[in-house]
């Protein structure tokens, strides 16, 4: 086996070891401080958003469209703020749109799912969603089932 | 005689493998510029004696002093110095089978001197010419017959010009031709090159030849010492029965053992 | 029973005794191993022969891997409605557990066993004697360079394990049964993290590496030098690493993820 061989060989391993690190990071955890995808971002706020987590998907009917960004507490009002990003090609979701976080399945993780307004205007960058609809909190959902049971 | 006469000295050398005594009590010495000889029969303990030379076995009583230095006493870093002036051809060969002959002898030097390629290969050609083998540089060692490798090995040996060397049966496997070569090759080195040499053999006429001294150790102790003419005038028999090739006398041809007939009629173990 | 209370004192002694010699071996090689820093060359040819050359077995399990793991998720998940999420699950699968581990398992039977045989061989054959009678250590020169490369090629083949593996998982998921590429990534990239999953999956693959060298060049450097001995020790050798790296897997799990 010649030298040149041999270092090209690890070379290559090397390249390769590294490589499937940046994929760990980027394609698999997501790791938006080294990679900003194309699209825009809006936002939308929750009285609830249950489990919903960061990166979770974003869709419309059923397609994905999007990830949410980031969700912060809102010091004033006390409610969710999430921050959607909405990927390039999809830039003309109506303006009065629901945005609203569903289950996938009974256990599945939660997503934000769009339903489409009537409006003309279109959602753009930095815009907000007047309708929102919360998490459904089976907890809740169980304890009100109940106290109705008992009238 | 003066003690810097003296390259390597052995004083009442004791060392044991499980319960048997391997030397009970040898003294010998090694002198610069000589080829000295150890003789004795298959398993006396003659390998053990230059592993005990060489720092890889600590004896268990005596002392062994190569250039001055006290060998068990030496500390990693000192042993390792001393090595440096120290080549052993080892029984077995114990070339690196992942290296070309080249690569084999070229081995030590790499380790030790940072040389320029062409004085490398200029080097190693000359070692690997001596041995007879220059045009079998690029083999690997799978490829060689037991005399070649052991041939390149003794190159390997010598490749860092050693202050010291010590051959374990070089002239085994050898044809005739061969082994004249080989025997001529030992003294030239020795005296050239102004080293001492130790040959560990059992071919009696070879070594008588090439030997200033010669010892013979058999059963843990030193048999018989002197030059070649004084021990081929000996009239000890046990020295007699060694050069002659007899099985019969005082030194006994069989490992350590209860007589045959009690072990037959025994009939235990293995 | 005095003898049998004699050979368990003789067997724990022994075991005692073959554990420090392990662990004063270990300190040696990690002295040893600043080697390749001084001549890179030594570490090069053992990074190709035990990582290099395990490439391709790494990335063929890692794919099947990936792919079982795919169809296992989702016919479970399937009936939850939640088929959405397989990614997820191939994903922390392979980053936490399995890619660290499965590697380590793979690399002690195809590198360690050939680390624990050359070594075994080295020292049956007189070579690594004949190294020392000429002055170069071969703790230094031919064990040390060695570790360190077993601890640099674990923790890149169980990256590359982890990343064809969810590559497979993407295949099944996406290409044969159908599930929504986007779906599929952004809830694997929602629920997996930089932090903790693939630091510790990372930190957890170093230390399979550094177990697996360890283990695979002690057996072969206390070998009884003849044929029997070194077989033994090779078969041992890829026994021991395999225990080790479970039983350390569960002690890092319980460390990291509690
Ligand atoms: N590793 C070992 N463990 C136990 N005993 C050993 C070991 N090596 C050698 N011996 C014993 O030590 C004795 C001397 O061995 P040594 O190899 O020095 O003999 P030798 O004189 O070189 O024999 P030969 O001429 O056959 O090479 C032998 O009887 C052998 O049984
Ligand atoms: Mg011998």
């Amino acid at each position: 086996m010649s030298e040149r061989l041999v270092e090209i060989g690890v070379g290559a391993f090397v390249a390769l070891g590294l490589a499937a690190l940046l994929v760990l990071a980027l394609q698999v955890s997501g790791l938006t401080e080294l990679r900003q995808p194309p699209g825009y971002e809006v936002t939308a706020t929750f009285d609830n958003v249950g489990g919903l987590r960061e990166k979770a998907p974003v869709s419309m009917a059923g397609v994905h469209v999007g990830r949410v960004e980031s969700i912060a507490l809102d010091p004033e009002t006390h409610q969710a703020r999430v921050t959607l990003r909405i990927e390039r090609g999809y830039d003309s979701i109506p303006a009065d749109s629901t945005a609203a976080i569903y289950t996938s399945g009974l256990l599945g993780e939660q997503y934000v799912g769009i339903e489409p307004g009537w409006e003309q205007a279109t959602l753009a960058a930095g815009d907000r969603f007047t309708e929102t609809q919360s998490a459904v909190v089976l907890e809740r959902l169980i304890g009100q089932f109940m106290t109705q049971m008992q009238d | 005689m003066t003690g810097d006469e003296v390259l390597a000295r052995v004083r009442d050398l004791r060392f044991q493998r499980g319960r048997r005594w391997i030397f009970d009590g040898v003294d010998l010495d090694i002198r610069r510029g000589q080829v000295t000889a150890i003789m004795g029969p298959s398993g006396s303990g003659k390998t053990t004696l230059l592993r005990l030379l060489g720092g890889q076995l600590r004896p268990h009583g005596g002392s062994v002093q190569v250039a001055g230095q006290e060998v068990p006493r030496l500390s990693r870093p000192e042993l390792y110095r001393l090595r440096r002036r120290m080549g052993m051809l080892f029984q077995s060969g114990a070339l690196f089978t992942h290296l070309s002959v080249f690569e084999n002898v070229a081995f030590p030097i790499r380790e030790h001197a940072e040389l320029p390629e062409p004085l490398l290969r200029a080097l190693v050609l000359l070692k690997l010419e001596a041995v007879g083998l220059r045009g079998a540089r690029s083999l690997m060692p799978a490829e060689l017959s037991g005399g070649m490798a052991r041939r390149v090995a003794l190159a390997r040996a010598i490749a860092l010009d050693p202050v010291l060397v010590m051959y374990d049966e070089p002239f085994t496997g050898q044809d005739p031709i061969t082994m004249g070569v080989l025997i001529e090759l030992i003294r030239r080195l020795n005296d050239i090159l102004g080293l001492s040499s130790v040959v560990v053999s059992h071919d009696v006429e070879e070594t008588l030849a090439i030997a200033d001294y010669v010892y013979v150790i058999a059963d843990g102790r030193l048999l018989a010492e002197g030059s070649p003419a004084q021990l081929r005038a000996s009239d000890s028999a046990a020295v007699r029965q060694f050069l002659d090739a007899r099985a019969d006398g005082p030194v006994p041809f069989h490992y350590p053992a209860p007589g045959l007939a009690e072990e037959l009629l025994d009939g235990e173990g293995p | 029973m005095t003898g049998r209370l004699q050979a368990l004192g003789r067997a724990t002694l022994d075991g005692l005794q073959a554990l420090g010699g392990a662990v004063l071996l270990l300190g040696r090689l990690l002295r040893g191993a600043t080697v390749v820093l001084v001549r890179p060359r030594l570490l090069v040819e053992q990074v190709y022969a035990v990582g290099t050359l395990s490439l391709v077995i790494i990335a063929v399990s890692a794919l099947f891997v990936g792919m079982v793991l795919g169809l296992q998720g989702y016919y479970t998940l399937v009936d939850f409605g939640a088929d959405d999420s397989v990614g997820t699950l191939v994903a922390l699968s392979l980053v936490r557990e399995l890619g660290p581990v499965v590697t380590a398992l793979l690399f002690a039977g195809r590198a360690g066993s050939s680390l624990t045989a050359e070594i075994g061989l080295m020292k049956a054959t007189e070579q690594l004697s004949s190294m020392e009678m000429m002055a170069v250590d071969p703790e230094r020169r031919i064990l040390a360079p060695r570790f360190a490369a077993a601890l640099v090629a674990v923790p890149l083949l169980a990256a590359v394990f982890s990343a064809v593996g969810v590559i497979g998982g993407y295949l099944v998921a996406v290409g044969m049964l159908g599930i929504d590429g986007g779906a599929f990534w952004s809830n694997m990239q929602s629920a997996v993290d930089v932090t903790p999953d693939i630091l510790n999956g990372v930190i957890k693959s170093v230390a399979f590496g550094f177990v697996a060298g360890w283990i695979a060049l002690y057996m072969g450097y206390t070998a009884e030098p003849t044929a029997q001995g070194v077989s033994r020790a090779t078969t041992q050798g890829v026994v021991r690493t395999s225990l080790a790296v479970l039983g350390l897997d569960f002690l890092l799990t319980a460390l990291m993820f509690d």
